[in-house]
């Protein structure tokens, strides 16, 4: 092996090496850091484990906001028309929020089986349903319409 | 509708029709004269890029000229625009959505197109005429997808709506009518380093010439790309009211991720120029970028990031830029694959050489680029594939990117301090000590000072900021050979350079600190209440009713003190647009080199009471002060008098010796 070809094997060879480990370290940690979306019907049938964070959302049921009075924590239930589940969240909620208009949060489920939020997502249009929203909607047989009229109730 | 100002839509229809048959004649014309090696024919190449350019302006300048005289009967202006809508706005909505966004990019190409049949004096008539017939192609297949999938010009008749349904108050913003373009013409400036690269391929020409032709062009589409980034990123941080400046949101990879690779191919296109090596590598960068800007204008544009399922419900779009996509990427690499095995890389180098040093530079921007790749479409693969709903959180992208973001920085040091072809470590070792103490001294002393405890991250951070100051000035002092009076004479190219690296130093040591010392508070607050953050107090005086031209809003009065003195009165915002009902937040943010002060509302609550949102950030101009920084050292090594000369440089230059 001449040493200009021995040179570009131990090249290549690193370039594979790197390469590799590369791929395998990112495909590992995204594993790891994924944030699975969970509809309501999935934590009320216990599927959630308690104090993993992971997303949840619905459609907000009218009447169900609460407000402290002398802090920024609030608390609302969230529906797809199958299940509820009850979200507190402490901070300022989101310009779109609104009862009736579908929202995903992101936190972590407590023993009482509440949705405590690090953070409340609803997207910056009127007519926007979140994409996981929907699905869960269809999931739970209803579509949206439906489900709005049920969560009005 | 006889009269002839009632047929000023179908003209811009027709304007984009022509400018998809000069395309067409731009792709066959001068390939045809180049099989027939006919000089005559190559030369339509320039004409008929300028001719399509035109046609795209022309056509481009109707549809504003739609929204401004509110034209409701065009769908696209009775979608994005209203009467009420100030006039810049009513410009802007012109890409305010999909359809206008589209003819904005293939105008961007057709004016790029036109830029090379301007300023391409000294290159061989066979070049140019490979070179624009392939932007004719990439014209042409996006012309098609404009008029096929997504008219601008398509109309609401016979009924036509007396009032349009408004912009997205998100996009009536300074911030809009700016970012976009620029983004849009780095993106699609990519195409000239693109067609350059498959010209070459063609040609067989692959030489330190061509690397040479390339090289402005691609500084050109990447300055535009640093610009349009921060410009995004800059907005993001004062209209989304949060005071997030960086999301990792898909539509920012898709910008970030060309950019990447566009900065490798800067780099290996001076390796190309200057050694001729790295060839095969070089053109595989070009085709890489392209074919990101690509992917990102796919992403955007065809609903998959909604969710995977609007691609579904609306195949037409997506499909068709698929394939675009596919056949640009897929053709690129065929013939890649077909004329790369006959270019040869001459010359050597040695382990320890300033190659060696551009190749890690190189593969690190590539790998990063690759990450933000997968974490991109880690989510919409699994959703296609029927396994769930995930996201990726920006943790997953802060984890990946910082590690390499500090190796890249490190490698700056030796790569711009260290010799051609073989140097020696002992020598590299002398010349970067200096900077590495001064690394060292600063990365510990920073966070023990400012923050008054150690933290990892600041201490990394600021050494890599320094250590890129230290062995920039350090490797320009030393070219200077100590002696001030001869800085000026490095030539542009190299304080480009400078520039450029100062700049990512700048960038580095405001994403450290604000990452790491801003402060944030929610509090609900009434009229007559004070808060108190990192030492500056917060007065809530009173809100009160605005009203503006399309919207109405509640404006709350803040005194913000520092100690004793007053230093500023901010009037954050509450904005419901009329016409949609949207409601807008618009922070009012105390500007200054060291920090920002940032009060935003949040809801009404009762009582007169708001949720208001207070932070303070230090350092966070400089994140897009080392961008402004990057930019203006591009446009000086694009201003190098090498590329300007009109002499036709010999063709091949390789380093002989």
């Amino acid at each position: 092996m001449t040493p200009k070809r021995k040179k570009r094997l131990i090249l290549i060879l690193f370039l594979v090496a790197g390469v590799g480990t590369a791929v395998g370290l990112l495909m590992y940690s995204l594993s790891q850091n994924i944030n699975l979306f969970m509809t309501p019907t999935q934590i009320a049938n216990g599927e959630v484990p308690y104090g993993r964070t992971i997303r949840a959302g619905g459609l907000v049921v009218v009447g169900s906001l609460q407000r402290s009075q002398d802090s920024l924590v609030s608390e609302f239930k969230v529906t797809d028309g199958n299940a509820e589940v009850t979200i507190t969240y402490d901070g300022i909620l989101p310009d779109l929020f609104r009862e009736g208009q579908g929202i995903v949060a992101m936190g972590k489920l407590n023993r009482d089986n509440v949705f405590v939020a690090s953070e409340v997502l609803a997207k910056h249009d009127e007519n926007y349903m979140p994409p996981e929203v929907k699905d869960a909607l269809e999931k739970a047989h209803l579509d949206g319409k439906e489900a709005l009229e049920s969560a009005r109730y | 509708m006889t009269e002839w100002y009632g047929m000023v839509p179908e003209f811009g229809q027709l304007a984009l029709i022509f400018a998809l048959l000069v395309a067409a004649l731009q792709v066959v014309i001068p390939l045809l004269g180049l099989k027939m090696q006919h000089d005559w024919l190559m030369g339509f190449a320039r004409p008929l890029a300028n001719a399509q350019a035109v046609f795209l302006l022309i056509s481009l300048v109707i549809l504003a000229y739609c929204f401004v005289v509110d034209d409701f009967s065009v769908a696209y202006v009775a979608a994005n625009s209203n009467t009420a809508l100030p006039t810049p706005y009513k410009i802007s909505a012109v890409w305010g959505a999909h359809e206008g966004s589209l003819l904005l990019w293939v105008t961007m190409l057709g004016c790029w197109g036109m830029a090379v049949a301007m300023f391409s004096r000294s290159l061989p008539a066979d070049m140019v005429a490979r070179v624009l017939a392939i932007m004719g192609l990439v014209s042409l297949g996006f012309i098609l997808f404009t008029l096929e999938t997504s008219n601008p010009f398509a109309r609401n008749l016979p009924s036509i709506p007396s009032e349009g349904a408004d912009l997205n108050p998100l996009l009536q913003d300074f911030g809009l009518i700016v970012h976009p373009p620029t983004l849009y013409m780095g993106y699609v400036g990519l195409s000239v380093a693109f067609a350059f690269a498959l010209a070459a391929l063609m040609g067989g020409r692959l030489d330190a010439a061509w690397a040479r032709w390339s090289r402005p062009w691609t500084t050109a589409a990447w300055i535009f790309l640093t610009i349009g980034i921060a410009l995004g990123s800059w907005w993001a941080y004062y209209e989304l009211g949060w005071g997030g400046w960086w999301f990792w949101d898909p539509v920012e990879n898709a910008s970030l991720m060309p950019w990447l690779v566009a900065t490798a191919l800067l780099h290996s296109l001076a390796v190309t120029e200057k050694r001729g090596l790295f060839k095969s590598w070089t053109v595989l960068l070009a085709i890489f970028a392209f074919s990101l800007s690509l992917l990102g204008t796919f992403l955007v544009r065809s609903g998959v990031l909604t969710s995977v399922h609007a691609f579904a419900s609306d195949p037409e779009r997506g499909v068709f830029v698929l394939a675009l996509l596919g056949i640009c990427v897929g053709g690129s690499l065929l013939l890649y694959a077909l004329k790369a095995p006959t270019v040869a890389s001459v010359g050597r180098y040695a382990w320890v050489s300033r190659e060696s040093f551009l190749l890690l530079n190189n593969l690190l921007l590539v790998v990063a680029a690759f990450a933000i790749l997968l974490g991109t479409l880690y989510p919409l693969i699994i959703d296609f594939l029927g396994l769930g709903k995930i996201s990726v959180g920006a943790s997953w992208f802060n984890t990946m990117f910082v590690p390499l973001g500090i190796l890249l920085a490190i490698v700056v040091g030796p790569g711009s301090v260290s010799r051609w072809k073989a140097d020696e470590v002992k020598r590299l070792g002398s010349k970067m000590i200096a900077a590495l103490i001064a690394a060292v001294i600063f990365g510990v002393a920073t966070p023990l000072i400012h923050g008054g405890d150690m933290n990892w991250q600041v201490l990394l951070g600021m050494a890599v900021a320094i250590w890129l100051i230290g062995v920039t000035l350090q490797d320009m002092w030393y070219k200077a050979r100590g002696s001030l009076s001869r800085i000026p004479k490095l030539g542009l190219s190299y304080h480009g350079m400078v520039i450029a690296h100062l700049g990512i130093a700048v960038t580095v040591i405001g994403i450290t600190m604000v990452a790491n010392y801003s402060e944030e508070t929610s509090a609900r607050m009434a009229p007559g209440d004070v808060a108190e953050l990192e030492g500056y107090r917060f007065e809530f005086i009173d809100a009160g009713h605005v009203e503006g031209p399309n919207y109405t809003s509640d404006a709350a009065r803040f005194r913000v003190f520092d100690g004793d003195d007053e230093i500023a009165l901010l009037m954050p915002e509450k904005r419901r647009y009329s016409a949609r009902g949207q409601v807008m937040t618009e922070a009012a943010i105390d500007v200054s080199l060291w920090r920002d002060v940032y009060v935003s509302m949040g809801e009404p609550l009762d009582g007169g009471a708001w949720g208001m949102r207070l932070q303070v950030k230090p350092f966070m101009r400089w994140v897009w002060l080392g961008a402004i920084f990057m930019s203006l050292g591009g446009l000086l090594a694009m201003l190098d008098k090498r590329y300007r000369s009109r002499k036709k440089q010999p063709a091949v230059q390789e380093a002989a010796a």
